[in-house]
Formats: C-alpha cells, sequence, structure tokens
C-alpha cells in the first residue's frame, strides 16, 4: 500500500496557482471587462465581477465542493458530505501529494471565473439583484453539476470525456450561458463597442495571460514535468492567436488593433485550456491559430447576423474557441505528453467522438437550464433595468457613485 | 469690444497661443469641444467592426479684445491655425454688451 505524503514543492506551486486563478478574476477578468463599457458603467462592470467572486467563494465551501467532488451519484452529482468544509481541513487529508483543502480553494478560483466570465455578456443593462440571484442559481445548477461530470468522476468523465483545466467546463459552459441569458435580456440601445478605457482592458488581459500559467500548469496539480509542458503550450498558444488575429485585421483593414491583438491572445488562452496538459508546442501552435480564426469569424461574421447581443463576446471568444480547443484535444492528444490522453493523429478517433458528444451535451444543458434560471429571475424580479436607468448609466442609476470624477 | 471664439485643430494650440504672445494677447479660455464641418470623420476599429466617428475633437479658443484689436487677433489666429487642408476651423466674431472685473468691479475695457 502507497502511503500518501505531502509534497511540499507541489503544495507551495499549487498555492501560487490558487493565487494566480484568483488573479485571473479580481481584478484581470474584472479590468478586462471594464475597459471596454461606456464611462457610465465601470464601476457595475467590476462588481459583476467581484460579487460573483465573493458569492461564489462563500457557496462552494458551503456545498459546492462537495457537489462536484463528494461521492458520485449515478454520474450526475456529487454529494456534499461535509457542509462548511467541517472536519476536512481538521482531518489534515491529502489529495494526491498536496492538501484536500488546497485542492478544494483551488478549484474554487475556476467556479469563480467560470460564473464571472459570463458577466461580459450582459454587461451596461442587467439589474443587479437579478445578477446576485442569477449567481447563485447558476453555479448551482449549472457549474456544479457540469463540473462533477467531467472532473468529479461523472458520467462524462466515466465515458472518457477529456478537459485538463476547463474547456468545457470553464469555458464552453460560460460561452453558453452568456448567449442563453442575452437573447433573454435583449440588446443594449447602444450595442456599439467603444472602450472607454483600452488601457484597462490591456492590463486587465495581461493579468489574465499571466493567471493562466496558475489555471493551466496549476492543473497539472504538481510541480513537475507536466505542469511545465501546459505552461509552455498554454504561452505558446496564446502568442499564436494574439499574431494571428492581428494578421486577419492587417489583411482586412490594412491596420492592426491592440484590442485585436488581446482578444486573439485570449482566444488562443480559452482554446488551449483544455488541451494544456495533452499536447505539444506544435499542436498548441495550431490551436492558437484556429482559435483567433473561430473567435474573430464568430464576433465579425456569426453575431451581427443573428443580432445577439453578447456585449463583451463571451460566446464568441469563450463559447467558440472553447469548442475548438476541446475538439482540438480529440484531434492532438499526445500519449508521449501524457500517458492520460491519446487523440486521432496518435490513432485514437474514438476520443474526437467523445469529446464531441461532450461539447454537445454541455452546449445543450447550459443553454436550456440558464435559460429556465434566467426567464425565472425575469418572471419574478425582473432581468432588466429601466430604460432610464440604461441611458444614465447603471454606476449612477444602481449604485449611486461615479468612476470618475472630473 | 467683441468676443472671439475660434475653433481651431488641437494640434495648432500651442502655436497660435505662442503667437497671439507676441502681440500682446495673453488672456483666453481654453476648451475641448467636439464638432463636425466639411472635415470628413475618422474610422476607428474595435474587434474586427468598423466604426465611423463624424465628431472630431477641436479645440474652442475664447477671447474678448477691444474693436481695435479684433483684425490683429483674428489674422495671428488665422495664420497660425492654417495648414490649408480641411479641417482649419472657424473664427466666429460676436459684439460684447459689457465685461466686469470680479475683483475691482472695473467695467468695459478696463476689465479687459
Amino acid at each position: 500500500m502507497v502511503i500518501a505524503v505531502l509534497n511540499s514543492g507541489d503544495t507551495a506551486w499549487m498555492l501560487i496557482s490558487t493565487a494566480l486563478v484568483i488573479l485571473m478574476t479580481i481584478p484581470g477578468l474584472a479590468l478586462f471587462y471594464s475597459g471596454l463599457v461606456k464611462k457610465e458603467n465601470v464601476l457595475n462592470t467590476l462588481f459583476l465581477s467581484f460579487v460573483a467572486y465573493a458569492v461564489v467563494s462563500v457557496i462552494w465551501f458551503i456545498y459546492g465542493y462537495g457537489a462536484v467532488f463528494g461521492s458520485d451519484i449515478h454520474g450526475i452529482i456529487g454529494i456534499p458530505t461535509n457542509p462548511f468544509f467541517q472536519g476536512v481541513i481538521e482531518s489534515h487529508a491529502l489529495y494526491g501529494t498536496i492538501p484536500l483543502g488546497l485542492y478544494a480553494v483551488f478549484e474554487m478560483a475556476f467556479a469563480a471565473i467560470t460564473v464571472a466570465l459570463i458577466s461580459g455578456a450582459l454587461v451596461e443593462r442587467m439589474k443587479f439583484g437579478a445578477w446576485m440571484l442569477f449567481i447563485p442559481l447558476w453555479l448551482t445548477l449549472v457549474y456544479l453539476p457540469v463540473a462533477h461530470w467531467v472532473w468529479g468522476g461523472g458520467w462524462l468523465a466515466q465515458l472518457g470525456v477529456l478537459d485538463f483545466a476547463g474547456g468545457i467546463v470553464v469555458h464552453i459552459n460560460s460561452g453558453v450561458a452568456a448567449l442563453a441569458l442575452v437573447l433573454l435580456l435583449g440588446p443594449r440601445q447602444d450595442k456599439r463597442l467603444f472602450p472607454h478605457q483600452l488601457t484597462y482592458s490591456i492590463l486587465g488581459a495581461g493579468l489574465l495571460w499571466i493567471g493562466w500559467f496558475g489555471f493551466n500548469a496549476g492543473s497539472a496539480l504538481a510541480a513537475g514535468q507536466l505542469a511545465t509542458s501546459a505552461f509552455i503550450v498554454t504561452n505558446t498558444s496564446a502568442a499564436v492567436g494574439l499574431l494571428v488575429w492581428m494578421l486577419i485585421e492587417y489583411l482586412r483593414f490594412g491596420k492592426v488593433t491592440l484590442l485585436g491583438a488581446a482578444s486573439g491572445a485570449i482566444a488562443g488562452l480559452a482554446a488551449i485550456t483544455p488541451a494544456a496538459g495533452f499536447v505539444n508546442v506544435m499542436s498548441a501552435m495550431v490551436i492558437g491559430f484556429g482559435a483567433a480564426v473561430v473567435s474573430y469569424a464568430a464576433i465579425s461574421y456569426i453575431k451581427p447576423r443573428l443580432g445577439y447581443d453578447d456585449a463583451l463576446d463571451v460566446f464568441g471568444i469563450h463559447g467558440f474557441s472553447g469548442i475548438w480547443g476541446v475538439l482540438a484535444v480529440g484531434l492532438f492528444a499526445s500519449p508521449f505528453i501524457n500517458a492520460a490522453g491519446t487523440g486521432l493523429l496518435y490513432g485514437n478517433a474514438h476520443q474526437l467522438a467523445v469529446q464531441a458528444l461532450g461539447i454537445a451535451v454541455t452546449f445543450a444543458y447550459s443553454f436550456v437550464v440558464t435559460l429556465i434560471i434566467a426567464k425565472s429571475i425575469d418572471l419574478t424580479i425582473g432581468l432588466r433595468v429601466s430604460s432610464d436607468d440604461e441611458q444614465q448609466g447603471l454606476d449612477l442609476a444602481t449604485h449611486d457613485e461615479i468612476a470618475y470624477r472630473i | 469690444m467683441k468676443k472671439i471664439v475660434a475653433l481651431i485643430r488641437r494640434t495648432k494650440l500651442d502655436v497660435v497661443k505662442a503667437a497671439l504672445d507676441e502681440v500682446g494677447h495673453h488672456s483666453m479660455t481654453v476648451t475641448e469641444v467636439k464638432g463636425r464641418g466639411k472635415q470628413k470623420g475618422i474610422t476607428e476599429i474595435y474587434r474586427g467592426r468598423e466604426y465611423q466617428i463624424d465628431l472630431l475633437p477641436k479645440v474652442e479658443l475664447m477671447m474678448v479684445v477691444d474693436d481695435a484689436d479684433v483684425e490683429r487677433v483674428v489674422d495671428t489666429i488665422m495664420h497660425g491655425a492654417r495648414t490649408g487642408e480641411i479641417g482649419d476651423g472657424k473664427i466666429f466674431v460676436l459684439p460684447v454688451d459689457d465685461v466686469i472685473r470680479i475683483r475691482t468691479g472695473e467695467r468695459g475695457s478696463d476689465a479687459l
């Protein structure tokens, strides 16, 4: 019998990774989003991420962790046997070579950013109270089950779906939820994207990029070869995504934009997320390339054609690049990188089919349940602010404070 | 007395200011404004979408001078702000009934 032993190197890396993933939400994502909105909606946009982080932080330890990682019930959900995390820390239990509590708080950071990501689609018009209600409902009814299916030993995991750091659980899940929510919420009166302070967004994108090393390399759950491999391919895909988005803009407009470059990097990061622990550098380049292409196409051609107002392109970037990345695992997963994954290129066509199933199931589930949650909120307290409040801007209308006193 | 309102390019403000200093006109009020005239708009691109911006940033320079100084000030502004391209701006000259210096209560030309 192997006796589990705490490894201080692994533990140190996972403590840092956890803080890095939290940095992605507060303030990384909050800044990324807030720079893109109008100057009357800055604080509200920052607030959506901050409050999502806080609500998830609390619920996670009451029952969230248990629902994802507790004993499996028919592949559907886990049993929260330790509400309020009682007795877990006291037991000094380990998860692999790190404290179980550390694993739990690392996973908490993923749940938090997934909810916060959705907020980018609904900025400038959603009631703050409706968002406060949406966070626990969506976390409980969508995130916890999907995370259990993929990471908690649930039915998708049993079928062999591979999702290293959250292509399905984080990116497709939040991207699709964002789409469903804005379909009910309706378009803003002014749909133009006029970033009021693009430098915030670039600062946020930089923090996201750095934090993503905790997200992806941290998902190795150990400080070793796999974490290093994930670190490298994560960075490669981001860099290629950035350059390819620039190339597309240059070919189309003869100019390149910084927001475009940053968006390409984020698309590359989202796409490599499910693949980070399974693919080599050359595959990462293809993944980054494909991410910029599909997300650019989604934002430039699909969104205007269908008319939904995904304000800051959560579905366009995280949804589309997430789908591409999850499929890419089925194509490029190399058993030489990680024995746990073999894709089509290495002779396992079955993996691609399983990945596609994982995408379809998550897409359908997240879309339908998000619609039901949003419709319920709309019928009770209402989803959307008044037309006057929307025109005044949510900072003043909702919070009685303003971002800039000039 | 006349009020002179000049809408000029932002890039020309320093030149105009220096030229006015040379002819002895130091006092002015400057406001950043947006407007449109014959000049074509500019294009901004965000996430692959082009937006035509037809309100362009300009500087509005306001000063009040004696009637005798109007031509000299107008000439100075015109020469300083001119590039010869569309978008150089406009100068308006308006009559002023009275001027009061708040500190002393002086009125008219004495208050300028």
